[in-house]
């Protein structure tokens, strides 16, 4: 396929592992931010090309696995509601709440429905004038401009049954949270190629100077992550630290403005807890006070209860790169898919599924923490 | 394959009864209108036209094969087919899996009250070139009318009967170590079709579902003389969970490897979009063969002579006996498990 196979060919990725193995001389270790980027590599086996003084952990980059319980808890509240039509993404329907999950809910009768953009939702509420719809707005700055239009058509229509409830998270402040952590390991970073798309790359040049750690923007197909990983190194081994675009096809300096635009005209920054992590400051966007009406949780007089995790489920330090998958006792034993402990275990860009689902039978790798 | 014929009109006066009422299923001269009118119209064969309450036929001697299948679909009508000629090939093919010649299906239908009578019409006129183009008959069959909103406007339930004529011992216990693996053509079509459909995705070109009979195939195969050790038809699941369940039951590591798999470049265009893996897409064309090695490109050439299976594709072998494992090498040439998906398959956020 056109854009898509000419990124896949196997000469070609061996000669990548073969200049990386050409320019590594020390340990190194570099975390892939994005879930999307975990998923490929674990997929095409990428890491197994890697000499190996070079150790991949996985980021917090994956939006349903760091979308906390009491939000789940409160879609799962209101999309079982008689006169709530609850929309979403597809891969949040699996996530466990500390109950149920929104697939259990649609079997109770919850007219849970799957979109493919929130847009869709704005659709379904004009069509839908007395019943209530509402979009679950997950995810990083990739799909905060679709979520912040949906706000913004809805505004225009005058639509008073549609809300959302918000739990967008952003990417610097999660590499700061983990950078001034005094367990971290990580050495560089390969930036989401597709939050660069929208937001470009310059926000990372006050991390690169702070922290001293090279950020390379990559893709996502096997050619970007090799070539984004030697990009990586050869900073690394030449004591760089700088931001470095390996993903030029897609994203730019200067990013999408007029999404950028949008996302700062309906949202505002904001904490936001992350599951597995904590509260990060300044890492999320809630919708600003003048969209306020939009606010399901507001609409239906949520009320907030903190949850403990599963004391078993290791996924924030997954999540922060301070262990592997395969390092918990309960992956792939009492954890699997079907009854995950923890969110990394749910999506499919997860990292405890993506380890589960292609290399469950491999021998321990070493532990990074 | 022929195209069904929907141009015959509705027996039943549609100004009056446009729609499926409660009455045409409660065993009065509206079902009786129906019965005759509908289905013993277009169904028409000696053993269904006696009307008794059972189908009289004899049978071959030897071995037969049964299967049962229940059809819900939706929409019921889909680019490349519906859920009658689905109902049709679908039981055709797993009769097909035992290497069984189709004779004799049964069909129940399950039908809303206020689906449309011309919808209903098209389905059976459908089911009727679908059994003519596999060569079985319709011999019995039952007729429901549920309330509105007690179905999803029209399900069906269609049993075989085959007769077996070859000596050979077609199950997962036969697999053994060496045998390659074949599938009949490329992969994830109906799945996809079904998707684009029931999501309202738009791509360039209309991707149409595989739905087709493949007991020529396979009937080709045995005639041939080959020797066939399993036969698995790939649909709900598709590859993946099909390769699983031979795995788990013969107790082998089966090795395949991702560039040797057909897939069409739309319908891996729209699986790359949705962020789902065509190998775990359903299909209602499609199997996999596992045969004895020697046998292998001859299999490859009775199937690629075949138009339901002419890009059929040699994508792996059975390994050896190990606990059951299906491994997938990638284009960069490393191994990864290949595993079953879970659940249902949910599109991805970004």
């Amino acid at each position: 396929m056109k854009y898509l196979d000419e990124y896949r060919d196997g000469n070609l990725a061996q000669k990548l592992a073969a200049e990386i193995h050409g320019v590594t001389t020390k340990p190194w270790t570099i975390m892939e931010v994005c879930g999307g980027q975990t998923h490929a590599i674990v997929k095409f086996g990428i890491d197994q090309l890697l000499p190996k003084q070079i150790t991949l952990i996985h980021g917090p980059g994956c939006p349903v696995c760091v979308t906390p319980l009491e939000v789940i808890d409160q879609a799962l509240e209101i999309a079982a509601r008689p006169e709530v039509i609850f929309t979403s993404f597809g891969d949040m329907l699996r996530v466990p709440g500390s109950t149920a999950d929104l697939l259990s809910v649609k079997a109770n009768g919850g007219d849970v429905r799957i979109v493919y953009s929130p847009l869709d939702a704005v659709k379904l509420a004009v069509a839908n004038p007395t019943r209530e719809v509402v979009f679950f707005g997950v995810g990083f700055e990739t799909t905060a401009p679709a979520t912040a239009m949906a706000v913004f058509q809805a505004t225009q229509k005058g639509l008073d049954n549609f809300s959302m409830l918000i739990s967008h998270v952003l990417v610097p402040p999660a590499i700061e949270a983990l950078m001034s952590s005094p367990n971290c390991r990580v050495q560089a970073f390969l930036a989401a190629g597709h939050v660069c798309a929208v937001m470009g790359y310059e926000e990372y040049f006050p991390l690169v100077k702070k922290y001293r750690v090279p950020i390379v923007v990559t893709g996502f197909e096997p050619l970007d992550i090799l070539h984004g990983i030697l990009m990586t190194v050869q900073q690394l081994e030449s004591g760089r630290a700088e931001v470095e675009n390996q993903y030029a096809r897609a994203v730019t300096r200067a990013g999408n403005r007029p999404a950028q635009d949008l996302i700062g005209k309906v949202f505002q920054v904001v904490p936001r807890k992350w599951r597995g992590i904590g509260e990060i400051p300044q890492s999320g966007l809630g919708l600003r006070a003048a969209y306020a009406a939009f606010d399901a949780s507001r609409k239906f007089k949520l009320t907030v209860h903190c949850i403990d995790e599963s004391a078993e489920c290791i996924a924030g330090l997954v999540l922060q790169g301070m262990k592997k998958p395969n390092d918990c006792p309960a992956f792939g034993a009492r954890c699997t898919p079907e009854h995950p402990f923890g969110a990394t275990m749910v999506s499919s860009e997860g990292a405890c599924a993506a380890y589960y689902r292609y290399r469950r039978r491999d021998v321990k790798e070493r532990t990074v923490a | 394959m022929k195209a069904p014929n929907f141009n015959a009109a509705c027996p039943l006066p549609l100004s009056q009864y446009p729609h499926v009422m409660m009455a045409h299923g409660g065993g009065g001269k509206l079902m009786h209108r129906l019965l005759a009118d509908v289905f013993g119209k277009a169904f028409s064969n000696p053993i269904l036209d006696t009307r008794h309450d059972s189908a009289q036929f004899n049978v071959p001697a030897g071995r037969l094969a049964m299967t049962t299948d229940s059809y819900v679909v939706r929409p019921i009508f889909f680019p490349g087919g519906d859920i009658g000629s689905m109902a049709i090939y679908g039981t055709v093919n797993d009769l097909a899996m035992s290497g069984a010649l189709p004779l004799y299906l049964s069909c129940g239908f399950i039908i809303e009250e206020g689906l449309p009578m011309e919808s209903l019409w098209r389905v059976v006129c459908s089911m009727r070139d679908a059994a003519k183009n596999c060569g079985v008959q319709i011999v019995t069959g039952d007729t429901k009318v549920v309330d509105k909103g007690k179905g999803d406007g029209l399900f069906i339930n269609t049993t075989g009967i085959g007769v077996i004529e070859h000596g050979q011992k077609i199950t997962p216990q036969s697999v053994q170590p060496g045998d390659a693996v074949i599938v009949s053509g490329d992969l994830g079509r109906h799945g996809m079709a079904i998707m684009a459909v029931r999501e309202g995705l738009q791509f360039e070109s209309t991707i149409e579902s595989d739905s087709s009979p493949v007991h020529e195939a396979v009937l080709k195969l045995i005639n041939a003389g080959v020797e066939i050790h399993c036969l698995r038809d790939l649909t709900r699941g598709g590859l993946a969970s099909a390769l699983n369940e031979i795995a788990e039951s013969a107790g082998v590591k089966i090795a395949i490897e991702q560039k040797l798999i057909p897939v069409r470049e739309d319908v891996h265009a729209a699986c790359e979009i949705l962020g789902l893996d065509p190998l775990h897409v359903a299909n209602e064309g499609r199997f996999v063969a596992f045969v004895a090695v020697r046998d292998a490109a001859r299999v490859l050439q009775i199937f690629r002579g075949c138009e339901v299976s002419f890009n059929a594709e040699i994508i792996g072998a059975v390994v050896e006996k190990s606990t059951p494992l299906v491994t997938i090498k990638s284009g960069l040439g490393v191994s990864r498990i290949l595993d079953m998906p879970t659940g249902e398959q949910l599109p991805r956020i970004c």
